[in-house]
């Protein structure tokens, strides 16, 4: 018996019974839709953190002083140590040769001025390094000039909100405000660049790392940012940051480093756990749409009785009936797949409409597992009407009317 | 060509055994004409699913065509089935949902055989049987005598050796039983072994062999 025709067989088989076919569509396209919506809310959702995470720069070091074993808690709110971060221990990192940038940070808050109007400002100071280390990009003037680590200038470069806020619609570029009690001229303006995780650059003033210090009246460093040559290099950097800070440190390990990879893998893996959890639950509704094509199939077994000892008669084998009614099931599954997935697609379009900020993203994994996964059902749950009928025995299935 | 040798079928009914074939010797040569009649009980349609291959003898030697079959498992003889035995029943059979010619030609659909020999075939046997203009009738379309017909071009596609008929005209008027029993005949005169189950006195007296069952026992040869 050829395939088109064994195709062509259930297909006529499955025609007789339009209602009942389509109920079982119905169910089955209902599994296959929430376990792809569902799929597609959780990939998305970890492709979005990822891209945040990845946003904050490539190959990205974070230096924080302290430790969580020096007073228990967390840097930097209770990991405290006698020993902070300076930029004497910034400048010393230079000597790693796995290192292609650093962008010492000291941040701080403080009154912004212009002409009476007044603004509490995020105040980061930092070097130029920081713009290819967090990935900034200007839309006007230029950023922090590369110059010496601890030397002063009163510059600064200020976010699109500052810039809207106390400029209005004027050129900002050349312009002097006052930050505290000291005049910095404005050397340029970031592009906007949205939220992204933690920080809102729209929203700050950078300044020379040294001037923050001034203005602030410390020594003392919020964190390094390093950016390691290489992808490789990053696991030899990270040693060679704790040997140069030891070395620096009096011999004590006191600082905490976190590789920007380590967090990005971590959700990760906690999203796509995530995911297949949910994609499992939904997969229940699979299950039971199963249990509908085996209840449709017994009963299109015990219909066609009598057919099905007519083709034992004229000499169909075992096999022969078992995977007519098994393609049954199938073609019924399919179609409900297919139909899940359209109206899965639908439904995350109208999503992505609702919600454009947001990106959805319908991964083809979860496209081809849907299909394998509704095909699988109909075999599992088919295979026992199709085996009954497959051992039927010919005489009394004939004699049935 | 069908050798039958102490068959023998017992069915378990409940507690009670029914022997519904009792020590069966029977030989049929290629081309008889044979009618098997008796009473309702008597054992004719199981004497008849045992020559079929559609059911297994408790004990005894069935030879088709020099080959023992009562060893054979369900598939093996459903393809000698489907090459040898040619089936014409009471009730007809027929797919309704098939056309005349889709049901002549499912036999040949579970032999494999290519889709244009299929078609070729199907037309030769239709005209066979008279129905050339009824092709893409389905059942409810067509007569009882008609469906019967398309019945016997079913039967007889595979051109197989064997025709058993289990009676053939039991569900039809007088006049196109008639012309049954004339078609069926026709092909026996044409070579093929033709067995035929009947209660019918005059139906049976025309075949050449006449055998008579009662309670499973063969009584007259």
């Amino acid at each position: 018996m050829m395939v088109r025709d064994t195709l062509s067989f259930s297909w006529t088989a499955i025609k007789t019974q339009p209602l009942r076919v389509i109920l079982i569509v119905l169910a089955m396209s209902i599994g296959i839709t929430s376990v792809t919506i569902l799929t597609a809310l959780g990939e998305s959702a970890r492709l979005y953190i990822v891209n945040e995470f990845q946003a904050l720069g490539t190959n990205l070091i974070i230096v924080l002083p302290g430790r969580t074993e020096t007073t228990g808690g967390q840097p930097p709110l209770f990991g405290a140590t006698p020993r902070d971060l300076t930029l004497a221990d910034a400048n010393a990192l230079y000597r790693s040769h796995h290192i292609a940038a650093i962008a010492p940070i000291s941040v701080g808050a403080a009154p912004v001025s212009i002409r009476g109007l007044e603004r509490e400002v995020t105040i980061l100071g930092s070097t130029s390094a920081l713009r290819r280390v967090r990935h900034l990009s200007l839309s006007k003037g230029h950023f922090l000039p590369e110059m010496d680590i601890d030397r002063t200038l009163s510059i600064c470069v200020i976010g699109q909100t500052i810039k809207d806020e106390l400029f209005a619609r004027q050129q900002a570029v050349g312009q002097w405000l006052r930050i505290n009690d000291r005049r910095f001229r404005v050397i340029g303006v970031l592009a906007s660049e949205g939220q992204s995780i933690g920080v809102d650059f729209d929203d700050m003033v950078i300044v020379p790392v040294a001037s923050a210090q001034a203005l602030f009246n410390t020594q003392s460093l919020f964190r390094i940012l390093v950016e390691t040559k290489s992808k490789e290099g990053m696991y030899k950097a990270v040693d060679d940051i704790r040997e140069l800070i030891k070395l620096r440190h009096e011999g004590e390990d006191d600082v905490t480093l976190i590789t920007q990879d380590s967090v990005v893998n971590t959700f990760d893996e906690i999203l796509v756990a995530l995911t297949l959890t949910v994609a499992s639950i939904a997969s229940i509704s699979l299950a039971v749409a199963g249990i509908l094509v085996m209840n449709v199939m017994w009963v299109s077994v015990t219909q066609r009785t009598a057919e099905i000892g007519l083709l034992k008669a004229l000499g169909a084998t075992q096999r022969q009936i078992l995977w007519l009614f098994l393609t049954e099931a199938a073609m019924v599954s399919i179609a409900g797949a297919l139909s899940g997935l359209l109206l899965g697609k639908v439904i995350l379009l109208i999503l992505q409409v609702s919600y454009p900020e947001f990106p959805l993203y319908l991964p083809m994994w979860a496209v081809f597992s849907a299909l394998a996964v509704a095909l699988l059902t109909a075999l599992i749950f088919g295979v026992l009407p199709a085996r009954q009928a497959a051992k039927m025995n010919a005489v009394t299935a004939l004699n049935k009317r | 060509m069908i050798e039958l040798e102490s068959i023998h079928r017992i069915f378990q009914v409940g507690e009670q055994q029914v022997h519904a074939l009792n020590n069966i010797n029977l030989t049929i040569k290629k081309g008889e004409y044979v009618s098997i009649m008796g009473p309702s009980g008597s054992g004719k349609s199981t004497l008849l699913n045992v020559i079929s291959l559609l059911d297994q003898p408790s004990s005894g030697k069935y030879t088709l065509n020099n080959q023992v079959v009562t060893e054979l498992n369900d598939d093996q003889l459903a393809q000698i089935r489907r090459k040898n035995i040619g089936f014409i029943f009471q009730f007809f059979h027929l797919i309704a949902r098939y056309s005349a010619a889709e049901n002549i030609e499912i036999p040949m659909i579970l032999a494999g055989i290519p889709v244009k020999e299929r078609k070729l075939r199907v037309e030769e046997a239709l005209v066979d049987v008279g129905l050339q203009s009824r092709a893409y009738h389905r059942p409810d379309q067509l007569s009882g005598g008609q469906i019967q017909r398309v019945a016997i071009a079913r039967a007889i596609i595979m051109r197989p050796q064997i025709l058993l008929a289990d009676e053939p005209t039991g569900n039809l008027d007088r006049r196109s039983g008639e012309e049954i029993i004339e078609l069926i005949e026709s092909l026996n005169q044409k070579k093929m072994t033709l067995v035929m189950i009947t209660h019918d006195e005059i139906l049976g007296c025309r075949a050449q062999r006449r055998i008579r069952l009662v309670d499973g026992k063969i009584t007259q040869l």
